[in-house]
């Protein structure tokens, strides 16, 4: 693909740049370099392995998902996460805009899914995407309905705002109450998609219109209270970033430990709102339980970007300097940022990498950091031994060289 | 040619047919617009002048010329004075997708003309632009192409004229436009040799000093093995990746993005650690230097006193009164004693030297 035409956001900048990189890389080092086994993982190290995401780099069985499933009888399994609906609804664009960084406006090109694409994404917590065509009917006896829906996590169901809806709604149902009697656990989560192109008005009419119509039907059919979810998204902007955020949490059975954890955490530093991102899918696995808005998540995730573009240019693998740079690599392992802001009354925002794969960023309010910033790293220490005791598999792997266990 | 350069506001003509992307290029590049946004920009008519300040004595006093065939009529005949008189930088955009190319060579040849005439000692940089829309495989070879055909038209310039591709959507636009405001700073090489000072100094890898508000690279310095860095294109990047940083920082909090200036940023990994801060009223010095906090701690101290030094030579350029005022008013806001006559920088380095030494010291 074309990499200039893509437009200069943030999530575009990245993937040209790695890219780019990579075009380097193999060109000058051949591979070999990249390769280092002495190399740490931090930030950029994690960034590129980011084309392998799909594939772990290494043939060691992963080992840090975390998560457990309501369904799941092997609990070696993955979450799977499956998309379905409508055709033309965007079921494929919304997985390559968040898992695979795609330029929004890139996802016309793609074409219609034909096929059940698996695509399996090594991270914090290891899940699977199952992208469903919306055509087909998979209640059909000639489909497993057992393989197809056994383990899955959450069900996402996309509908198109801007399309006639009713027919979307009544597949919706079907599905529910056909997987109500053998998964009565599963997360359904609505996306009512493509709302960008809606007014302010028409667009939450539409939002309350799908809630009611789903809900209406399936009382009628006998099924209150579904676990059903609903939420406004788009490719165009992070709301399916947030969205997703939202469905991969309710994975997470640690969820309201992690989220005491942050709420102590901004309590005691005075921390306006701290996130805990999962650096790869810029997806946020938990936040403290202050109200949350949709623009201090954005500002952390376009944050994570800059921290990783500068990583990425910098991080390369420099000749070893006289023999000790080895000793000098060992001082820092964790990618640690912070900003403060010229205006007075302005935000503050801390990145401190809290393993391989999640990074803790905090926004503050007017109290200075400069001062500040010595009991926030020393509290961050304390959140991040915390979080090892929750995740004890999520541990951050030391240095290949030494032996494990 | 450093007479020349003395100037205050230096006078660039920014031409080239209508439609090539001029006005999408300076909002981008001065205005703070996304790449997206220049949808919105309609014709230019007639010149649009804009005055961007840089580096303190540097003034750039931008001529955007509405490229209609009505409008360079008008110029070359009415205005031909007005318009090109005094001109130290003429910046021709050329659209790589244009079907009429001879006929934009045409055009061209006709401004060298005028510009030959009324300033003979003008710079011309040629931008042939939205090479995005050119199939990558084919890029270098149309660009190499094109620029030799214009520059047997360039005339008196043939030789000095310098070729650019760009597009608005890659980091090509900082690159060209970077070489174009390097031209220009009128005492380049003493920044340069100010700024390799203060890298050997506070044992810096690379230094960067970007200009604030349209984050464009004035110079950098390089030491060791830094210069192998494969990121050969890592200015311009850091350049666009402070843009989007700064748009972004606007848009969700309301601020106006000509204000959403960080006062630092810092990232600290265990490969490098790299910070920004303001070096001047109108710089941000960016550094990446070793993985080691007293080297952080030092540097950053370091870069703090030697501020001044650096705002001085922002108004060195300044008629003889104000270059007394300067060094009053900077010897006083610095709180010590230096003499009046100690304009060569590497005294200020001495001064600062033992500081840094004690400083590390005190953190070991």
């Amino acid at each position: 693909m074309d990499s200039s035409h893509r437009p200069l956001s943030a999530t575009s900048q990245h993937s040209i740049a790695s890219e780019r990189h990579f075009d380097q890389a193999d060109a000058s080092q051949a591979g070999s370099s990249r390769l280092k086994p002495g190399a740490q993982l931090t930030l950029m190290r994690y960034l590129q392995d980011l084309p392998d995401a799909d594939v772990p780099p290494s043939p060691v069985p992963p080992r840090y998902h975390t998560g457990r499933l309501p369904n799941s009888k092997a609990d070696d399994g993955k979450p799977r996460l499956l998309l379905m609906g409508q055709r033309r609804s965007g079921k494929s664009s919304i997985s390559s805009v968040v898992f695979h960084k795609l330029p929004p406006s890139e996802t016309l090109y793609i074409e219609t899914t034909t096929r059940i694409k698996k695509e399996s994404m090594h991270s914090f917590m290891d899940f699977q995407v199952w992208d469903l065509p919306g055509h087909l009917d998979y209640f059909d006896p000639a489909f497993d309905v057992d393989n197809i829906f056994e383990e899955i996590g959450a069900l996402i169901w996309v509908i198109d705002a801007q399309d006639e809806y009713l027919d979307a709604i009544m597949r919706l149902n079907m599905t529910i109450l056909n997987l109500q009697q053998s998964y009565p656990n599963i997360n359904v989560e609505v996306f009512v998609h493509k709302v960008d192109g809606l007014s302010e008005d028409y667009k939450s009419d539409t939002f309350r219109d799908i809630i009611q119509r789903v809900q209406d039907e399936l009382s009628d059919n006998g099924y209150e209270n579904a676990p059903v979810s609903f939420y406004q998204t788009s490719i165009y902007d992070h709301s399916i970033f947030e969205a997703f955020s939202k469905v991969i949490q309710k994975l997470i059975p640690q969820l309201p430990t992690l989220e005491a954890l942050l709420n102590s955490l901004c309590s005691t530093c005075q921390i306006e709102k701290a996130y805990l991102f999962d650096i790869m899918s810029k997806i946020y696995i938990a936040t403290d339980t202050s109200p949350t808005d949709i623009g201090s998540y954005e500002i952390c995730s376009d944050y994570i970007d800059v921290v990783i573009d500068v990583s990425e240019i910098y991080g390369w693998d420099r000749p070893v300097e006289n023999g000790n740079s080895e000793i000098a690599e060992t001082g820092n392992n964790d990618a640690e940022s912070l900003i403060t802001m010229e205006r007075k009354g302005n935000n503050y925002l801390y990145l401190r990498e809290i393993n391989k794969y999640l990074a803790l960023i905090c926004l503050m309010g007017d109290d200075s950091p400069a001062e500040k910033k010595a009991v926030i790293d020393y509290n961050v220490g304390v959140f991040q031994a915390a979080l090892k005791q929750v995740f004890p598999r999520a541990e951050r792997e030391g240095p290949p060289t030494v032996t494990e266990e | 040619m450093n007479t020349a350069k003395r100037q205050k506001q230096r006078k660039v003509l920014l031409m080239g047919k209508s439609g090539a992307g001029k006005s999408s290029m300076r909002s981008i590049v001065f205005s703070n617009y996304v790449a997206k946004d220049v949808r919105r920009l309609g014709a230019t008519i007639d010149v649009e002048h804009s005055n961007i300040k840089f580096m303190g004595n540097l003034m750039l006093n931008l001529w955007d010329c509405g490229g209609q065939d009505g409008f360079v009529e008008n110029y070359l005949t009415h205005q031909r004075n007005h318009v090109f008189g005094s001109v130290a930088v003429l910046i021709f955009v050329f659209d790589i997708e244009s079907r009429e190319f001879q006929a934009d060579v045409i055009s061209y040849s006709n401004i060298i003309r005028a510009l030959s005439e009324c300033s003979p000692g003008a710079k011309v940089f040629v931008l042939i632009h939205k090479m995005d829309l050119v199939q990558a495989r084919l890029r270098a070879q149309l660009f190499e192409e094109r620029a030799e055909y214009i520059r047997s038209a360039s005339e008196g310039f043939r030789d000095t004229v310098d070729f650019f591709p760009t597009s608005i959507w890659d980091q090509s636009l900082y690159k060209a436009w970077t070489q174009i405001i390097y031209f220009l700073i009128p005492n380049a090489g003493t920044i340069e040799a100010l700024l390799q000072q203060l890298a050997e100094v506070i044992d810096a890898r690379e230094l960067i000093l970007y200009e604030r508000t349209t984050c464009l690279m004035v110079t950098h310095v390089t030491r060791g093995t830094e210069g192998e860095n494969p990121f050969t294109d890592r200015f311009e990047r850091i350049s666009s990746i402070l843009k989007t940083h700064k748009q972004s920082m606007a848009k969700h909090t309301g601020i106006p993005a000509g204000s959403a200036n960080f006062a630092e940023m810092q990232i600290k990994t265990g490969r490098f650690m790299f910070f920004i801060t303001r070096l001047t009223e109108n710089t941000n010095l960016a550094a990446s230097i070793p993985p080691s906090e007293q080297v952080f701690n030092a540097a950053r101290v370091n870069i703090l006193l030697v501020r001044p030094k650096f705002a001085e030579l922002d108004v060195a350029s300044k008629p003889r009164p104000g270059i007394q005022q300067a060094f009053t008013h900077s010897a006083e806001s610095e709180g010590r004693e230096r003499e009046r006559g100690d304009t060569h920088p590497s005294i200020i380095f001495q001064h600062l030297v033992p500081e840094w030494v004690a400083l590390h010291m005190g953190y070991i």
